[in-house]
């Protein structure tokens, strides 16, 4: 006896369906999974046997083979609990093969028959959508990501509940989509921040254009400080991006429970000993990496100096393309990575540079190896450079400066603007470019960049046309100080 | 550069000492002879000079103040020499090529090296307008003990010698030293007192080195007048006044904003706009005057 289920693997984000068959024999008890399972698939028996039993449902006593095709395509993870379980409920005549038509399944089972949440749903549900499948098992909890997909899903406490479904005998809660929710509160406060005026007015512009900056300067002088507050000035996600950032955080496990929408743009800052595939994303079966879990949001990089230059040299693909592209012997993987890179880093080894009360010790070959680490590539990316001053005690001591929210608006109105119609350069504007690009070293990029962040300038003045002051400020976070010089 | 010309920059030409300028054989210990690479013919290195050389882990002032140097003094007509090493000297060299005027760069190893490496490409600029010399051959390795005796003919081409930063034993001071002994002018810029950075410079001038306030009180040694400044470019009145702020001493923006009232983003552009006239250049987050308000 034959029965079939669907369910779908992840390669890369991208949903491949997969037949899960399963046939009974006359012959010894037995149970054998075939079609390249890894070892948490393989483990699938223990689970589904117990499962079933634990359901109340009969384990059949006969020789049982499940077929996961296409063979070759390789299977990973607990994901296939829930629809191999089906399927030999349906090979076993407990539940009919009609009832199962229409369906798609994922989830993985515990031993006393609950279904447990897996990553990738929403990608699963994706898939199942696109293949028109109407309705998805999933565990209960991973019904609102499954439901973003437009599917409808089958909500599961446990594995006795898909069978009474199956079988008539029960129907889910219908399922609403939840209301949107408010954006996750305590985020890092810009009023924290005392003084630092022109680094503040770097994070806004960063912000409102979503500029990749860097933040350089000697320790203490609150540069992670500043950057781990760009989260909060940042404007939602729309909808779309959502969703693009959210399959993302799906397939790498990291959708926290009841919020199955990520409407808060990501804010990733992996620690500068990460290897490089932790970061661009790699593995057999390719997993997205820090960078990718920073699209639509933020990348970074604290101690940016400190990196491992193949790792840095790595996200050069990324910033430009705003894609990773990860090829393996079985296959390409495309992951998006459309993120803004926020770094910090210290003037020289030591971190004394730049501070008027200390004396800097580094030799002239430690700081060459130091700024090395930083190609001239990597630094042509970022589209604002500011180096941080020690603050004086006068500023330390001064009123609390703004907080997050006035900026936030701002910023959001600006983007607004931004997105509308983008600020088109006056001929003055244009005359004064033309003149920093003779004088500075500004290469083809840089002068892009440039023009882009004079854009935003613009738009945060709410002015029609981008005017040579706007232009004159953007030039002024490009200028070549000791960090482009000495790249 | 055409091939060609690239070919007679890098063939390296010998003077006898009989050829040397008058000023170098003067000096107590004159090269028996002096190899010369570059396009500038040798009848450049008997025009009046004036050698600037100082630490080569220099502060920001240091470099910005030797390239402000090499660039006023090179303006005026005077042909910078200096050593071609990291710091002081190589801004020096850079300031004159700057200002479109000579330089020559005099090596402590063999003539067809370039050393430090870093300056490979700096030294192929001087060497389309200027020249580099050394008393070595081709293919002597450069030793701690030559850098010394090549600073005895940086001071003696120089009928004087500036010296921008120095600690308590740079080699500067051993310039110095030579173009004391050989009675030339001796400038030393003055520096923090708070530092180590230019004990040297002090003691210098302690010991009765003329203080350097500005490229003037070298012309006067030489009887030149500063070549006029490029006409001023108009800057806004923003500017002005941030310039004028900047002009009683280095400054980082946020001070900058405090001082004239503006908003980060006005600022912002006004320190774009003098750093586009060439007025005030950043260093680590900091913003000084480069060229001297005329």
């Amino acid at each position: 006896m034959l029965a079939r289920t669907i369910t779908h693997a992840l390669v890369g984000l991208d949903a491949r369906r997969v037949e899960v068959e399963a046939h009974l024999q006359n012959g010894l008890p037995a149970f054998a999974i075939v079609g390249l399972p890894d070892r948490a698939c393989q483990e699938a028996k223990q689970r589904v046997r117990s499962g079933i039993t634990s359901a109340e449902l009969n384990w059949p006593d006969r020789r049982l083979t499940v077929n996961l095709a296409p063979a070759e395509l390789r299977k990973e993870g607990s994901g296939f609990d829930l629809p191999i379980a089906l399927a030999v409920l349906a090979a076993s005549r407990q539940v009919t093969e009609e009832s199962l038509r229409g369906h798609a399944a994922v989830g993985e089972l515990a031993l006393d028959g609950r279904v447990r949440p897996v990553a990738g749903v929403l990608a699963a549900a994706e898939g199942a959508k696109e293949q028109g499948l109407s309705r998805l098992f999933c565990a209960a909890t991973s019904a609102p990501e499954a439901a973003l997909a437009g599917i409808e899903p089958v909500p599961l406490h446990h594995l006795a509940e898909a069978a009474s479904y199956l079988r008539g005998e029960w129907q889910p809660e219908p399922f609403d989509e939840p209301a949107d929710l408010p954006a996750p509160e305590g985020l890092p406060d810009l009023a924290d921040v005392r003084g630092q005026e022109r680094a503040r007015r770097a994070l806004e512009l960063a912000a409102a254009g979503g500029h990749n900056l860097l933040l350089a300067g000697p320790p203490g002088t609150g540069k992670t400080m500043l950057a781990r507050r760009l989260p909060g000035i940042l404007p939602p996600l729309t909808r779309d991006e959502a969703l693009q950032v959210t399959r993302i955080h799906s397939v790498a496990g990291l959708l926290p429970p009841g919020r199955p929408l990520v409407t808060a743009p990501p804010f990733r800052a992996p620690h500068h000993t990460a290897s490089a595939p932790a970061i661009v994303g790699g593995g057999s079966g390719p997993r997205p990496g820090e960078a990718s879990l920073a699209h639509r949001g933020v990348l970074f990089l604290d101690e940016l100096a400190e990196f491992p230059r193949p790792t840095l040299e790595a996200l050069r693909q990324p910033l430009e393309d705003g894609a990773i592209s990860i090829a393996r012997v079985e296959g390409k993987a495309v992951f998006p990575a459309r993120f803004q890179l926020v770094a910090t880093m210290n003037l020289c080894p030591c971190g004394a540079r730049g501070d008027p009360a200390a004396e800097c010790s580094c030799s002239t070959q430690r700081l060459a190896a130091y700024r090395d680490k930083l190609s001239r590539a990597l630094l042509d990316r970022f589209d604002l450079l500011v180096t941080v001053p020690r603050p004086r005690a006068l500023e330390l001591a001064a009123a609390p400066s703004e907080a997050s929210a006035p900026v936030r608006e701002r910023v959001v109105a600006a983007r607004e603007r931004l997105r509308e119609r983008c600020p088109r350069r006056t001929e003055a504007a244009d005359v004064l470019l033309l003149r920093a690009v003779e004088r500075l070293p500004l290469s083809a990029r840089g002068h892009a960049r440039v023009a882009r962040v004079s854009a935003t300038v613009a738009a945060l003045a709410d002015a029609e046309e981008v005017e040579p002051e706007h232009l004159a400020e953007a030039l002024s976070f490009r200028t070549p100080n000791e960090l482009a010089a000495a790249a | 550069m055409s091939a060609a010309a690239a070919e007679s920059a890098r063939a390296v030409r010998r003077l006898r000492r009989s050829d040397l300028p008058e000023l170098l054989r003067q000096i107590h210990d004159p090269p028996r002879a002096l190899f010369l690479r570059g396009s500038a013919d040798a009848e450049i290195l008997g025009r009046p000079a004036v050698a600037i050389v100082g630490a080569r882990a220099c502060s920001p002032y240091g470099s910005q103040v030797a390239r402000m140097l090499g660039r006023e003094l090179a303006a005026a007509g005077l042909v910078v020499v200096s050593g071609l090493a990291r710091g002081v000297d190589g801004e020096a060299h850079r300031g004159a090529l700057e200002a479109g005027g000579l330089t020559v760069a005099v090596l402590g190893c063999g003539i067809d090296r370039d050393y430090p490496a870093a300056h490979a490409d700096l030294a192929r600029r001087i060497c389309e307008r200027g020249l580099v010399v050394s008393e070595y051959e081709p293919c002597v390795e450069p030793a701690p003990w030559r850098f010394p005796a090549r600073n005895r003919i940086i001071a003696g081409l120089a009928a004087a010698t500036v010296i921008v930063e120095a600690r308590e034993r740079s080699g500067a001071l051993i310039t110095a030293d030579f173009a004391l002994e050989d009675g030339r002018e001796v400038f030393a810029v003055p520096g923090e007192i708070t530092g180590t950075l230019a004990t040297g410079t002090n003691r210098l001038l302690r010991q009765g080195a003329t203080p350097l306030t500005s490229a003037d009180d070298v012309l006067d040694v030489f009887g030149l007048a500063a070549s006029p400044l490029p006409q001023a470019t108009a800057i806004s009145p923003r500017a002005a006044a941030v310039l004028a702020r900047l002009a009683d001493g280095v400054a980082g923006a946020d001070e900058l904003a405090r001082a004239t009232g503006l908003e980060p983003g006005p600022l912002a552009a006004a320190l774009a706009e003098l750093e586009l006239a060439g007025l005030v250049a950043e260093a680590e987050g900091r913003y000084r005057v480069v060229v001297r308000p005329g």
